[in-house]
């Protein structure tokens, strides 16, 4: 082996790494929530929604769920630009993934609502509850229990798929180390570096979303 | 008189048919990984059934950190990485190697969890008719573990096939990187896109429903 | 007073209430006997508007229940509901399962809220139980809070459906005492129940429904004593 490890140009760029890394939590958290209010329309759509929002919800689900990330995110790249709508890299990647999360959750959402009984339903009713104080109050803090693991999930993934921004010119983690790795041509060191930041903030969000379900889920 | 605009210019019929072959390495890298990370998977899973810490502590982590890095970090990092060991690779191969490794990190959960799925009075019951340990994976364990996570790796399988997508920034002309190039000469992104989505589509969405059907019925 | 007039319900095809005609006095106890399937749980969620009618009438107080001007939500605060699956709400601790509705029905101030679920919660004896989850509560104690929670929202009715056949054999008598003590306290009941005894010894007058039709109403006496009906005679030599 004659190659020479050169890891001293990448522990200087770290900063601007990690300045790149928050970048990466922030589109991936901004999609989370995003994902989740139209997961929850969407799956509330799929379980009894008017014949076409039921359609058009089914639609969005099945390509969500039956096409690669990466086809999505060109679609919201090229695809809309076919009809004049260009988006910046960023839009790109925050609605796609946002589309990529609803779609996942959505599922997660529609099992989580069909598993607490309709019986809670009425009991809440029968106290006088209208049917949206029940929604909020009694159906989907019981929902939010049970897809709290799928959704923990779901935030790795999204951060995980949020490096496929490199491949539309977003300068996240992984567009921002393709772009010193390019300029140095140490690539392999780049990227172990920054697999391990990966790695880091993956590790982060599962102990973080442990700890939370700790003083959440008490009962 | 304008000439007439046709919606398909540039796009032609030989350009279908480079996308087709495209498509044909889509489905010619995903099977190969699936199935080389199907055969390591299930052996990963069950050395992390049967051997507690040793196992979780070496191939556990191992294939937990495929599980919490980029698949496209992986790829850049091993097809850069195999030239420094001195095996100056393909990107067909890289890809599949690393996608197969990826493979294998999935199923080796879905594995164990088949495995778990089990139960150990079943296998008490098995051992007390007096079967060998062996017998006891290859008749109690294989067929009822293999029913109870088959759904599972119909998901994983699917999975692999639509991230093998990601194979394309290595240059592997598989059916996104081919409809990219197409994109950029014809600029006719929406008909291009549409076709590789139906692609995927077809092949995915059919296998999803057939699996849940199964799920429900095996559940049910 | 609550009214049923001619009351028909059907559930697809099936005629499940066949032209019902009852009336409960403020202060009565009224048991529905029958076997299941005879419409007697229907005619208690009709009577909570929690299913539609197709034909006939309800009123509660002269409110009638299905009428789309009537705010059935504000009527429902004079109907407690009692359900056969205790439906405690799993997320919330005992003293936020009956404080919740209270406070978001009834508008009161969260500590006011409190203060009334802390004594429905002592009055059904779960008053040591406040800051426990349904969890880790029994079945009888589940049922508890389930009559402590529509007793919070202070109602003039109370409806039991079947509230005790859920329970294992040892847990029916807590929640039959409690139903008791309400019945001693003057509260309007309506309990649809298969506790033989619960009907004969607390209720006021016992209703026998088969098959859609109320067979006869009357008091315990008459009804356990002296049978009009041959079918209420056949039910009660099969329960006996």
């Amino acid at each position: 082996m004659d190659y020479n490890f050169h890891w001293r140009p990448v522990f200087r760029q770290l900063p601007d790494l990690f300045e790149a890394g928050l970048l990466t939590l922030e589109v991936a958290i901004l999609s989370m929530i995003l994902g989740i209010v139209l997961g929850l329309v969407l799956a509330l759509l799929r379980i009894n929604g008017p014949r076409p929002l039921r359609w058009i919800a089914n639609i969005w689900v099945e390509l969500a769920r039956n096409t690669p990330a990466l086809f999505q995110l060109f679609f919201f790249g090229f695809g809309l630009g076919a009809f004049g709508l260009h988006l910046t890299p960023y839009l790109i990647v925050l609605l796609g993934l946002s589309f990529n999360n609803a779609g996942y959750l959505a599922e997660n959402f529609r099992g989580g609502f069909l598993a607490v009984p309709d019986t809670q339903f009425r009991a809440a009713r029968s106290l006088g509850m209208t049917a949206s104080q029940t929604y909020i109050r009694i159906i989907i803090p019981q929902v939010l229990r049970i897809v709290y693991h799928p959704m923990t999930n779901q935030m790795v993934w999204a951060v995980l798929m949020s490096s496929l921004g490199m491949l539309v010119g977003f300068r996240e983690l992984s567009g921002e180390t393709q772009f010193f790795a390019s300029k140095t041509y140490r690539i392999f060191e780049y990227f172990a570096v920054t697999a391990v930041i990966y790695y880091v903030v993956v590790k982060i969000i599962l102990i973080g979303s442990k700890l939370a379900a700790r003083r959440l889920f008490k009962y | 008189m304008s000439e007439p605009i046709s919606f398909f210019s540039g796009f032609q019929a030989n350009d279908l048919l480079f996308l087709g072959e495209a498509a044909g390495r889509t489905l010619l890298i995903s099977t190969l990984s699936i199935t080389i990370g199907t055969v390591f998977g299930i052996f990963f899973g069950w050395a992390l059934q049967a051997s507690r810490w040793l196992a979780q502590t070496t191939i556990g982590t191992i294939l937990d950190m495929f599980r919490s890095v980029p698949l496209i970090i992986q790829l850049i990092l091993f097809y850069n990485f195999f030239p420094i060991i001195g095996w100056n690779t393909s990107p067909f191969a890289a890809g599949a190697v690393v996608l197969s490794i990826y493979t294998a990190a999935l199923v080796a959960n879905v594995a164990r969890g088949g495995i778990e799925a089990v139960g150990i009075p079943m296998r008490r019951a098995a051992r007390s008719l007096g079967m060998s340990y062996w017998q006891d994976l290859r008749y109690v364990v294989w067929p009822i573990g293999l029913r109870a996570v088959f759904p599972s790796w119909v998901g994983v399988a699917l999975s692999v096939i639509k991230d093998s997508a990601l194979v394309s920034v290595l240059g592997y002309m598989e059916l996104l990187r081919a409809s990219q190039i197409l994109i950029t000469r014809t600029q006719e992104p929406f008909i291009i896109l549409a076709c590789a989505g139906a692609f995927y589509f077809a092949l995915s969405y059919p296998l999803s429903k057939y699996s849940q059907k199964l799920e429900e019925s095996w559940t049910s | 007073m609550i009214e049923i007039k001619q009351l028909h319900k059907y559930f697809g095809k099936l005629h499940v209430l066949q032209g019902i005609d009852l009336n409960v006095n403020k202060g009565e106890v009224l048991s529905i006997i029958g076997s299941s399937g005879s419409g007697k749980s229907t005619l208690l969620y009709c009577i909570n508007g929690l299913e539609p009618i197709q034909q006939g009438q309800i009123t509660v107080d002269g409110i009638p229940v299905h009428e789309p001007k009537t705010d059935i939500n504000k009527l429902r605060q004079k109907l407690g509901m009692v359900f056969q699956q205790w439906n405690s709400f799993p997320h919330l601790t005992a003293l936020e399962n009956v404080a919740l509705a209270p406070k978001i029905v009834r508008k009161m101030s969260k500590d006011a809220a409190k203060t009334i679920a802390e004594k429905q919660l002592r009055h059904v004896g779960l008053g040591d139980k406040l800051d426990v989850y349904p969890s880790a509560l029994s079945g009888g104690q589940q049922q508890r809070l389930a009559i402590a929670r529509a007793l919070a929202m202070e109602p003039e009715y109370m409806l039991f459906d079947e509230a005790t056949s859920a329970l294992d054999p040892e847990l029916v008598g807590e929640v039959l005492d409690t139903m008791r003590l309400l019945a001693e306290e003057g509260m309007t009941m309506i309990c649809v129940t298969h506790e033989m005894s619960f009907a004969r010894d607390v209720s006021d007058r016992v209703a026998y429904f088969h098959q859609g039709h109320m067979e006869e109403v009357g008091p315990p006496a008459q009804i356990f004593g002296d049978p009009q009906s041959p079918h209420t005679r056949k039910f009660l030599a099969s329960v006996r």
